[in-house]
């Protein structure tokens, strides 16, 4: 760089010519990456001194007391973790079928095909918001109230308001379009060699999937699955009229129950507490514990599929 | 002269791949028990022509046939075929050997599995004696649940040979078996496909002239889609009758 930088002034050229151009291309990059490592580290460190004092069993096995300025976040993180499994056993399996769809049967460019990818395009790009205000409309007022008029004829409140299924179902529309572009991905990665012997042998389209496809994509399946779930524990906007409470004594027993999640509970301690200064540090060990737990989830995820693909290698 | 018997009866048979023609008004008839080759130089359609006697260019959308293919008086794209029950009678071996990612075991028992055979006696015969028939089983014999990826080139062609006869075919199609094989490798599959003419019909692709001269009983010459020779090996190679055949056999070109 300093070669080059001065032999470029030793020209002494009037305008930008390569060399230089390419002396602040390389500084401006580096100065981008040095900032971005440095905005993590500084994040990372803030949220770990912060929460690391309040960050006791107690914190993560107890309840909040005191208007949230004393206690423990447990019903959060609970809730949390129901949340994204009900959202990973309604989501994954119709993300994974319409991956099996547009890999497997689907004709390349076919109006269906297109049609699915224009909407699993438009889905990504949706904001949260939205999605939180579509589970609202479809499923608690539509179904939900459906529901309740065919159960009781509309005496009994029961699934036509906020609860955790919807709340979840919500999340599953969200990280669809993850789960079908990840296993859609991890399908096509199938050798074209492996299918050919399977259906040389007078297997039919079905029992290839079945048996040759889908056991070797698994560790793409689970990725689309893992992806989703850390894309959904982040999301705070789709379950705010969905299902999550600002606050409850006891945990959800049944799928019409609200619930607490810690995202919400930030959100909730940062802006609708009594004393916001009070709750500061909670604020502090609740971020810590939901970027944790989105570590703990990244990297299971990666052990998985660690395990799985040394399981094929060996198997 | 029952071996002489047609198996396989191709006549002017056409394929397009879209827009461009691979194979031009082909005839040609396989007899039963018998090695045929395929040869010619490359792209000359050889491995196209083979993939239409199992229907594997189905999976292709741009794949357009005219003609027929009659195997045992059958029309095989006549409306009433059953594409499956095709091809488990039509076993096919590919150039590049492809063994499942599973164990030995469950390679040669894939093709029984999907037929629904389930008990383990039946199956443990069924892996035993296509193994052997393919020359694999004293290789292999005592660790049959180990990965097949683990066995050598030549091993999993055999490996993939014996798959295919798992399923009991009539027909082995063979597109370049020993190609990515080294020279022992490839005698030992050469040797197996003289045993396995007993009970099968072959038709065998190879760009290896010699290979064709010694493991087949007919080959048939193609070049630019066309088929231009077909006759005895013997004859072929001795006393080629077009212009081509002695060209490409004496290596003028390709």
């Amino acid at each position: 760089m300093q070669t080059s930088a001065s032999s470029v002034e030793s020209r002494e050229s009037s305008t930008l010519t390569p060399p230089r151009l390419d002396t602040i291309v390389v500084a401006l990059a580096g100065f981008s990456a040095v900032l971005i490592v440095a905005i993590v580290l500084f994040i990372l460190s803030d949220i770990t001194l912060g929460g690391m004092e309040r960050l006791t069993w107690e914190f993560l096995s107890a309840e909040p007391r005191h208007g949230m300025t004393e206690g423990g976040i447990f019903p959060a993180i609970f809730g949390t973790f129901l949340l994204v499994i009900i959202m990973s056993v309604a989501g994954v399996p119709v993300g994974t079928v319409t991956a099996i769809y547009l890999a497997e049967y689907a004709r390349e460019g076919s109006l269906v095909a297109k049609l699915i990818r224009f909407a699993v395009k438009t889905l990504a790009g949706v904001p949260a918001i939205v999605f939180g205000l579509f589970g609202l409309g479809f499923f608690i007022q539509f179904v939900g109230t459906g529901m309740d008029q065919a159960l009781s004829g509309g005496e009994t409140l029961k699934w036509g308001q906020p609860n955790i299924l919807w709340a979840s179902l919500t999340m599953a529309l969200l990280t669809l379009p993850v789960v079908i572009v990840s296993v859609e991905e991890s399908l096509k990665a199938v050798p074209r060699e492996i299918r050919e012997a399977s259906f040389a042998l007078g297997a039919t389209r079905w029992q290839t999937i079945w048996r040759v496809i889908l056991p070797n994509s698994l560790t793409g399946i689970l990725t689309g699955g893992i992806l989703a779930v850390s894309r959904g524990a982040g999301e705070v906007a789709p379950i705010l009229f969905t299902g999550a409470a600002y606050f409850l004594p006891h945990l959800p027993t049944s799928l019409s129950d609200q619930f607490m999640e810690l995202g919400y509970h930030i959100y909730i301690m940062a802006t609708q507490s009594v004393d916001v200064e009070a709750t500061k540090p909670l604020q502090y060990s609740t971020t810590l514990v939901l970027l944790l737990l989105t570590f703990a989830l990244n990297f299971s995820a990666i052990f998985l599929r660690y395990r799985v693909r040394m399981r094929l290698q060996a198997s | 002269m029952t071996h002489e018997q047609p198996k396989i009866v191709v006549e002017h048979l056409n394929l397009h791949y879209g827009h461009k023609q691979a194979l031009k008004d082909i005839s040609l008839s396989v007899s039963s028990n018998r090695v045929t080759a395929l040869i010619g130089p490359s792209g000359c359609g050889k491995s196209s022509f083979i993939r239409t006697l199992n229907r594997m260019n189905d999976l292709i959308d741009s794949a357009r046939i005219e003609g027929s293919v009659m195997i045992d008086g059958h029309d095989i794209y006549g409306n009433s075929t059953d594409v499956i029950a095709l091809r488990k009678k039509v076993g096919m071996i590919f150039q590049k050997s492809n063994p499942f990612p599973k164990s030995i075991y469950e390679n040669v028992a894939f093709g029984p599995r999907i037929n629904g055979i389930t008990e383990k006696a039946a199956l443990d015969e069924i892996v035993q004696r296509s193994l052997k028939r393919s020359a694999l089983w004293e290789e292999v014999k005592d660790d049959l649940t180990k990965s097949a990826l683990t066995l050598s080139g030549g091993q999993q062609q055999r490996l993939c040979i014996a798959r295919a006869l798992a399923v009991d075919p009539d027909v082995l199609l063979m597109d370049e078996p020993a190609s990515a094989l080294d020279p022992i490798s490839t005698a030992k599959i050469e040797e197996l496909i003289h045993e396995l003419k007993q009970n099968y019909t072959i038709v065998i692709v190879t760009h290896n002239m010699q290979q064709a001269a010694r493991v087949s009983d007919s080959t048939a010459f193609f070049y630019m889609g066309e088929l231009v020779e077909f006759s005895e090996t013997k004859i072929l190679f001795t006393h080629p009758h077009k212009k081509q055949t002695v060209d490409y056999i004496t290596g003028r070109f390709g």
